[in-house]
């Protein structure tokens, strides 16, 4: 019955294999790009659920300084990093998709692969 | 002002990279790229130097103390890397200040500046930090300008190559990030000494074996380890000539360091190569990254992919010094960073100059090239001589403490192993310089030496391949002191 | 887009209830969720829709593609003029205790504020020089 107490990280551990098998399975550029932010998105689960502490509250000081208890905002705000650096990461990458598709005018990875003569 | 070069040291290039932004004359652009990189390199040797004096550097960020706040944590190991990448910057930014022909799209000069400099900050803060997740931060800062630089090739192969990179990059870095968290939960803190300190309390638990897989992992891709090199061809070959220099000088130098700051200060010697027995898969993988690395540049026709194919069995040889986990093997691992850094920059940039004079990257296009532009293929001569590892070069030096390391440990075939992998580095040496100096030039083309602003560069980084191949106080006794430190003596 | 007319209407009316949203996000931040970036997103999500529903042309007269690109570096220089100050006072890089000569709590809050005013300023120009980046490829 632990397993059902833990059941944050499997979908985790779902979210990041969905992730990295459409990174790996799939042809189309955008949809690697789509995989890999489903990957990303499933780190940041994991960082967020383990910040929550039993009965805790938002790590907030109320007024009049109460003896409360506070969930641990520390992972909250390395996320917000991490969030930062996925959307950087996906920017850049549809950037150079938009790039790929005016050069070569397909984005489908078997294709270009066949224009180029070799996987790049 | 002296108590805050640690910060300086990545603000500097980090808001330069911002303003760059707003100068749009390209010479002004790279002027100030240069000053600013040059500025790099000064506060780098400062910190060297008060390092070797006076002992580790703590710098509170925000005046907030560790374990808090984020420190900036400055000890040999880090003023070592530290020397290099800023060298490295300095003597490839003036590279070629002048001429043009270089790869660089007509109109975004101060783009390519400003990402170039956005790289530097990064390298540069991934080196001096303190704190793990900082070390992630910047990572990515690095590899999303290095992205945008080698995106930046003339060829439209660039493209795609970037764009491998950057899925390889990204799952590579997000890897790290989870082992970072693994660690975080089992210490609840993020400062490297506390995470050091905190660790040994919970070696029993998978957590941390999991945390060090995914570390290693995630730092081995950035590194192109053995299996997971497949980005680094495409990534040198079709970028930008400079940016090929700089990246393969210095990337992967700093993704080196993270490995060996996880392995010995965070996780701990002992625990990483006698309870897990790490090096168990770590030597064959860097053997198998020497010799294959070095065949399959033997076949290239593309002299940039000849070069990237090389870098992967250095690569390999810096893994096998850290593998042995005794003085010698770290030293020769460490002392190869700084030279495969002066070998592969100045390499990389005689083919620059190359490929501003002939425009193109095949050997068979630079037959006869040795008549014609002497001075830059003797440098070309000299840092292949030091790939391969000949005495009074610093290639040798690198070798030499690996073979001791090796003998040291009574592992005899590793230390055979070694010797005939340089072997395989004469077949694809000899084979390009054949073809530069032996064979008759493509008649019509008026091919002339490469301009001086081009030659100094190479120059300064071939003959510091000779330099600190003979005078090796500097290089090899800081790595000595620095192995001696990280493996449990005084710093 | 803008033979729609139900689109412009509703977009006209709700576009500055978002910047207004976006502010509110922006200094609301110390007590509840907030801060410099995802005010900046919000903000620039209000300036795509209206470039997305009246135009590029339109959205150029109203939000300039070089004042973006210089809005990049004018929330840098807030961010890090903070820091310099802070060096100057003598203390560490961003130690904003030093921003107030009286009370160090109060000179905390306004380093946050600046600090987080300067990441908003840039982040909202940076998305909409993407779109702009992004967008204006097809016009070739």
């Amino acid at each position: 019955m632990q397993w059902l107490g833990l059941w944050h990280y499997w979908a985790v551990i779902i979210l990041m294999m969905i992730g990295l098998y459409i990174v790996i399975a799939r042809d189309n550029l955008v949809k690697k790009v789509m995989g890999l932010s489903i990957f990303q998105v499933s780190v940041i689960m994991f960082y967020v659920s383990t910040g929550k502490v039993e009965g805790g509250t938002a790590p907030i000081i109320p007024e009049g300084g109460h003896d409360l208890v506070y969930s641990n905002p520390l992972p909250h705000v390395l996320m917000l990093t991490a969030i930062v650096v996925g959307i950087s990461t996906t920017a850049l990458a549809l950037a150079l998709i938009v790039r790929i598709q005016e050069a070569y005018g397909t984005v489908e990875d078997d294709e270009l692969n066949a224009i180029d003569g070799a996987a790049l | 002002m002296m108590e805050q070069l640690p910060a300086l040291q990545v603000v500097l290039p980090l808001f330069s990279a911002l303003l760059c932004l707003l100068i749009r004359n390209k010479t002004a652009s790279r002027l100030f790229s240069v000053a600013v990189s040059w500025g790099c390199l000064a506060i780098a040797l400062i910190l060297l130097r008060t390092v070797q004096e006076t002992g580790i550097i703590s710098y509170h960020f925000g005046g907030w103390f560790p374990p808090l706040g984020i420190e900036y944590r400055i000890d040999l190991l880090n003023a070592y890397v530290l020397i290099i990448v800023a060298m490295i910057s300095a003597v490839v930014l003036p590279f070629g200040v002048g001429h043009w022909g270089l790869s660089i799209p007509e109109g975004r000069e101060y783009l390519f500046f400003c990402a170039f400099l956005l790289c530097i900050s990064g390298l540069l803060g991934i080196t001096i930090t303190g704190d793990a997740f900082n070390v992630f931060v910047f990572l990515e800062i690095t590899s999303l300008s290095s992205y945008a630089l080698i995106a930046m090739g003339r060829n439209r192969r660039a493209l795609r190559a970037a764009f491998t990179y950057l899925v390889m990059g990204t799952v590579g870095g997000t890897f790290i990030l989870i082992g970072i968290g693994m660690m975080y939960l089992e210490t609840g803190t993020l400062n490297m000494v506390d995470i050091a300190n905190r660790l040994p309390l919970a070696y029993g638990s998978r957590t941390v074996l999991v945390a060090f897989a995914f570390l290693t992992v995630g730092v081995g891709i950035k590194l192109a380890v053995f299996p997971l090199h497949h980005w680094l061809p495409n990534a040198y070959s079709y970028a930008p000539a400079t940016v090929s220099a700089f990246l393969a000088a210095t990337a992967t130098k700093v993704s080196y360091y993270v490995l060996v700051r996880v392995i010995f200060t965070l996780f701990g010697a002992a625990y990483i190569f006698e309870t897990l027995r790490f090096h168990v898969l770590l030597i064959p993988l860097s053997l198998l990254a020497m010799f294959i690395g070095s065949t399959v540049a033997i076949y290239q026709t593309n002299i940039k992919r000849l070069l990237a194919y090389s870098s992967i069995s250095q690569i390999g040889y810096m893994t096998l010094g850290l593998s042995f986990a005794s003085i010698n093997g770290l030293t020769g691992g460490l002392v190869h960073l700084f030279n495969h850094a002066l070998m592969k920059g100045g390499l990389f940039l005689v083919l620059a100059s190359v490929m501003h004079s002939i425009a193109s990257n095949e050997i068979d296009d630079m037959r006869g090239l040795g008549r014609k532009m002497p001075f830059t293929m003797a440098a070309f001569v000299l840092g292949g001589l030091s790939l391969i590892g000949v005495p009074g070069t610093v290639g040798f030096i690198s070798k030499w403490y690996l073979v001791v390391a090796a003998l040291e440990k009574g592992w005899y075939p590793i230390a055979v192993l070694i010797l005939l992998s340089s072997f395989l580095a004469v077949i694809y040496i000899w084979r390009v310089v054949e073809i530069f100096f032996f064979r008759e030039p493509a008649a019509e083309k008026s091919i002339k030496e490469a301009p001086l602003s081009m030659l100094i560069p190479t120059w300064i980084l071939i003959g510091g391949t000779l330099f600190f191949g003979l005078q090796t106080e500097w290089t090899a006794g800081v790595a000595g002191s620095v192995a001696n430190f990280l493996l449990g003596g005084l710093p | 887009m803008r033979e729609k007319i139900i689109l412009r209407v509703v977009s006209k009316a709700f576009i500055p209830f978002i910047f207004l949203f976006a502010l509110y996000i922006q200094f609301h931040g110390d007590f509840g969720p907030g801060g410099g970036f995802q005010a900046g997103v919000v903000f620039a999500a209000g300036i795509i829709l209206y470039g997305v529903i009246f135009g590029l042309d339109t959205m150029r007269l109203a939000v300039p593609e070089r004042l973006m690109e210089y809005g990049i570096v004018l929330g840098l220089i807030l961010y890090g003029g903070v820091g310099i100050v802070s060096l100057i006072s003598g203390a560490n890089f961003l130690d904003y205790d030093v921003l107030n000569a009286h009370d160090p709590t109060h000179g905390q809050h306004l380093g946050i504020l600046l600090v987080e005013l300067g990441v908003g300023i840039t982040v909202t120009c940076a998305m909409t020089t993407i779109f702009y980046a992004l967008a204006g490829r097809g016009e070739k």
